[in-house]
């Protein structure tokens, strides 16, 4: 979900049709290389103890993988399931963002933003954001849409009955495909200085989160440490005034 | 609370706040302060999510060197600029192998 590679180069010559030729091409590599870590979630998701169905459904709603770690993480963890909901949702509003710097490109309206608000995600987003032009980005983002929708769900799927099948999941190390995917994801944004705070301030952040969740961790319930954690992004909001 | 009802919960909770943002006037993100506050909210539940489950096993701390060794191998995957496939399975592997000996 975080490896999306720079889109293709042909979106220089002609904007019009090459762009688009281009953005859906992107949009196909991306949404296969990506749709197919749902296995990782269909496996994880089994290994925390939700039934196939329950992981089905919950990537057919919820689409958005690191909100569905989470929550199969806290369940596995034999967390509160509130606060583990609290926390997935939460970490769904980044795609909230996407859809405020999407929003004037694809200019949808009606009953099509209802469905288009279902794919705004980060692949869906990253695709979009790397076209020139309005209608590539369209195109990106649709091509990429449609193909990560239909492949996360397949292997979601695929993944859960594997998973059920197989016999103890830690033998497999499938524990550990959790917390690598939480690290895979933001490790791009603790070495990329693109953030507004540069790549330091993104890195005390986490820091700072890692040690409260782990402090909180004996004395408050499962799921809730992590909830806590987000604390440390506040000062962001109270400084009185922004550096930039 | 039900699984059920998480899942569900989720699932809203999730699509509501993508709708959401093309729903919402652009002017909001003209503060710099609510545009700082966003970028670093999932860093904080990323980070704190790693710890937790590299960590904890519900409310008790433990150290699972398999599974430790698994993430620093994740890392090491990572640094070496691994396609995100690679780094899980990589990491999954590692963790498997150490449990097998």
């Amino acid at each position: 979900m975080t490896s999306t590679r720079p889109p293709g180069s042909a979106a220089v010559r002609e904007p019009a049709v090459d762009g688009r030729r281009a953005a859906v091409r992107d949009g196909l590599g991306v949404g296969v290389a990506v749709g197919v870590s749902g296995l990782a979630f269909g496996a994880a998701a089994i290994t925390a103890g939700l039934s196939v169905t329950q992981t089905a459904v919950l990537s057919l709603l919820a689409f958005t993988g690191a909100s569905q770690f989470a929550l199969v993480g806290v369940i596995g963890g034999g967390g509160g399931l509130a606060a583990g909901t609290l926390g997935a949702v939460l970490l769904g509003g980044r795609n909230a963002l996407y859809g405020l710097r999407l929003a004037s490109a694809l200019d949808v309206r009606g009953w099509r933003r209802l469905l288009t608000a279902q794919v705004v995600i980060d692949e869906t987003t990253a695709v979009a954001t790397a076209q020139q032009g309005r209608a590539a980005m369209r195109a990106g983002f649709y091509s990429a849409a449609v193909t990560l929708y239909a492949m996360w769900n397949l292997t979601t799927l695929l993944g859960a009955v594997g998973a059920a099948r197989l016999g103890d999941p830690e033998t497999l190390g499938l524990d550990v495909i959790g917390p690598a995917v939480f690290l895979a994801l933001l490790w791009p944004r603790l070495t990329s200085a693109r953030a507004p705070d540069g790549a330091r301030g993104q890195v005390g952040v986490a820091a700072a989160a890692m040690a409260i969740a782990v402090a909180a961790t004996p004395v408050l319930p499962p799921g809730v440490p992590v909830m806590l954690a987000a604390v440390t992004a506040l000062p962001a909001l109270l400084s009185r005034k922004a550096d930039r | 609370m039900n699984v059920w009802i998480a899942v569900v919960a989720t699932g809203l909770g999730c699509y509501a706040l993508k709708l959401g943002g093309l729903v919402i006037p652009q002017r909001v993100l003209e503060d710099a302060r609510v545009r700082r506050f966003t970028d670093l909210v999932p860093v904080a539940l990323l980070s704190a999510l790693i710890a937790v489950q590299a960590l904890a096993d519900g409310r008790t701390l433990e150290f699972d060197g398999a599974r430790l060794a698994g993430l620093g191998a994740a890392v090491a995957a990572l640094l070496l600029r691994a396609p995100f496939l690679v780094v899980l399975v990589v990491a999954a592997g590692v963790a498997a192998g150490l449990r097998l000996l």
